[in-house]
């Protein structure tokens, strides 16, 4: 399954790249990464079927994270092939203004920083067993 | 007793002249009244003798009735009343003693031609006792001058009548020419001694007119005195409330630029809040994922067969992540220390500054900051650091201030200008330094927000200008600013803007 991740901090990349080592290892989980809203879309746009699942920062220079999931849900609108990727959000700013937002916006899920590690990996191998199921 | 007018008719021993004094006075008249009885108490048979003794003493009389006539002028002219009231009063009853005389001549049957002579002669005596008392004023020792040849006179007169009275017989024309020149000379003196009084009396009078003019021009400095003293006190008291009132103005001064500072830290609180958060989880996250890694290395150093590269891989790992935690770590510790150093009063005093940390930091708190606030809004920030850049001498926590604001303004004009909803609008706010040829260090602020109308552009280094609405600027931000940039470090702060395109402002360092 491949996971985009958008965050603006730079170090987000390697913490994931040890959290998920065994994962990436196994080839269970592929990660890509991105550090802006705007570079996320040039991703997507280059790599559109391949994206299963994007997990986007919301506080970033530039397009914010919600301002992504607008975009996306507006570019990928319709349930027919290819599916459109999920969209979780994750942000230090856990109020209940932004979680409505993003929900109605169509994010997927709403996780706060601290990311909990575990319960991540969890869903994200869940859902690659679902991906992987089919196919 | 008022009794009629009498005439009394005197023989002058010396001039034979007859002198007639027509006197209405009670005084002398209840002298010759008693005379008269005195003279009747002799009886019949003494009445002849009586009747001689009574007309050879007439003169006496006169004399005492005029040496009262003389008393009450010389005592009024030296005004012994007031000063010696007790020579006054016998001076003034000397009349008694001239009765006594001629109670005692009747008495005695005394006939002797020289016997009013003697009582002329105390009375002059007197006179004189008198005024040498008084003769400390002038018009007295005149006035002595005056009697002193009578006096004398009557002293030689009375020594002759009882020790020599036929040389007196002998040379009677001498002595009438002496006593008439005497009298002459009383009357010159009466009238110089008058003319001495009113002299006297009109520089007493010119005295006293001075007396009471340095009265008045005392009582008149005396006023002003007073009232240059009421002034002085109330021009002290208005310096004391004015010093007072600077003092309250200098004091709310600093107040209002510690509020200042403490206001913009806590706009910033999310922001420095999310900043901390950020390098502390990556701390925790590096730290488990450490963990994670030696307990990965351990399980590969208990199989049979090690994988070496792999082994290699997950020290690499492990060395990067803890540069990261101690990165992240220090990340966390500046923020702190730029806030606590923001929140202080500035010390003032410089030192070596990397320019391009400083910007970036406040860079973050200041977008941190306002995203806090409005989770709507965002912005593109672009940074240019000049990697020439050498630290700078600055006072940090001040420069890091102005840097502030001038970021914090930057992303005002940029939210503003977004909420007009020009569509394809992208905020941006862009800090850039530069190290010129010159040594000078530049940093420039730059945003495309509202940019400033010219009639705002001139007053925007005001203290307390502000196109904020009310509670959401002090106006003190830039004002602040540009003191510590050109009072502060000796540099300029200058800005470029154009309406509805940005504003840059730029910063400029002696280096």
């Amino acid at each position: 399954m491949n996971i985009l991740v958008v965050d603006d901090e730079l170090d987000v990349r390697a913490l994931f790249e040890q959290r998920f080592r065994r994962e990436i290892r196994g080839g269970q989980l592929r990660f890509a990464f991105a550090h802006s809203g705007e570079e996320a879309l040039d991703y997507l746009h280059q790599h559109a079927s391949e994206v299963v699942l994007i997990l986007s920062d919301i506080n970033m220079p530039g397009m914010s994270g919600l301002e992504l999931l607008g975009r996306i849900r507006q570019e990928y609108p319709a349930p027919p092939p290819p599916a459109p990727p999920q969209v979780m959000m994750l942000t230090a700013y856990a109020d209940e203004d932004s979680r409505r937002q993003a929900l109605e916006l169509g994010a997927s899920d709403f996780l706060t920083k601290p990311v909990d590690f575990v319960a991540l990996k969890q869903k994200l191998l869940q859902l690659a067993a679902n991906d992987d199921a089919p196919s | 007793m008022a009794l009629p007018p009498d005439t009394i008719r005197i023989r002058s021993r010396l001039s034979d002249n007859d002198i007639s004094i027509v006197r209405n006075d009670s005084n002398s008249a209840t002298i010759s009244v008693d005379t008269t009885k005195s003279a009747y108490k002799f009886g019949p048979n003494a009445s002849t003798i009586g009747k001689q003794v009574a007309s050879a003493n007439t003169g006496v009389v006169v004399m005492v009735l005029l040496s009262i006539w003389l008393v009450r002028g010389v005592s009024r002219f030296v005004n012994l009343k007031d000063r010696f009231p007790g020579w006054n009063r016998f001076y003034f009853r000397f009349w008694m003693l001239g009765a006594v005389y001629y109670l005692a001549l009747l008495g005695f049957r005394v006939m002797r031609p020289e016997a009013d002579d003697f009582y002329v002669l105390l009375v002059l005596l007197a006179t004189a006792a008198v005024l040498l008392k008084v003769r400390d004023y002038r018009p007295a020792r005149t006035l002595l001058l005056g009697f002193l040849p009578l006096t004398v006179f009557a002293i030689i007169e009375m020594f002759m009548f009882v020790f020599l009275p036929n040389t007196v017989r002998f040379y009677k024309d001498g002595f009438q020419s002496a006593e008439g020149f005497s009298w002459l000379w009383l009357f010159v003196f009466i009238f110089i001694a008058r003319s001495h009084k009113k002299q006297a009396e009109k520089e007493r009078l010119e005295r006293e007119a001075a007396a009471l003019e340095k009265q008045r021009i005392e009582a008149q400095n005396a006023a002003l005195e007073q009232m240059v003293a009421e002034r002085t006190a109330s021009l002290t008291r208005q310096t004391e409330e004015l010093r007072e009132t600077l003092e309250e103005l200098r004091i709310t001064q600093a107040q209002l630029i510690q509020s200042e500072k403490m206001a913009s830290l806590g706009e910033l609180t999310a922001g420095i809040a999310h900043e901390i958060q950020n390098p502390l989880n990556f701390v925790t996250n590096f730290a488990d994922v450490s963990t994670e890694l030696l307990h990965e290395l351990e399980e590969e150093q208990q199989r049979p067969t090690r994988d070496l590269g792999l082994e290699t891989e997950l020290l690499t790992d492990l060395r990067q992540n803890l540069t990261k935690i101690t990165h992240h770590g220090q990340r966390a510790a500046s923020i702190v220390r730029g806030m606590l150093e923001h929140s202080r009063a500035s010390s003032g005093e410089r030192a070596p500054t990397n320019l391009n940390q400083l910007a970036d930091e406040y860079l973050r708190l200041a977008y941190h900051g306002l995203r806090a606030k409005n989770k709507s809004f965002n912005a593109t920030l672009t940074t240019f650091f000049d990697p020439d850049l050498k630290s700078v001498d600055v006072v940090p926590q001040d420069l890091g201030r102005v840097l502030l604001n001038l970021f914090t303004n930057a992303f005002y004009a940029v939210q503003k200008r977004k909420e007009l909803g020009e569509p394809g609008y992208t905020p941006t706010v862009e800090v850039s330094t530069l190290h010129r040829a010159s040594g000078a260090v530049e940093i420039r602020v730059r945003d495309n927000g509202t940019g400033i109308p010219a009639a705002v552009r001139q007053k925007i280094f005001q203290p307390f200008f502000t196109t904020k609405p009310a509670g959401e600027g002090t106006g003190l931000g830039l004002s602040l600013s540009y003191d510590i940039i050109t009072k502060g470090h000796n540099g300029t702060l200058s800005l470029q803007t154009e309406e509805g395109q940005g504003t840059e402002f730029i910063i400029e360092l002696p280096g």
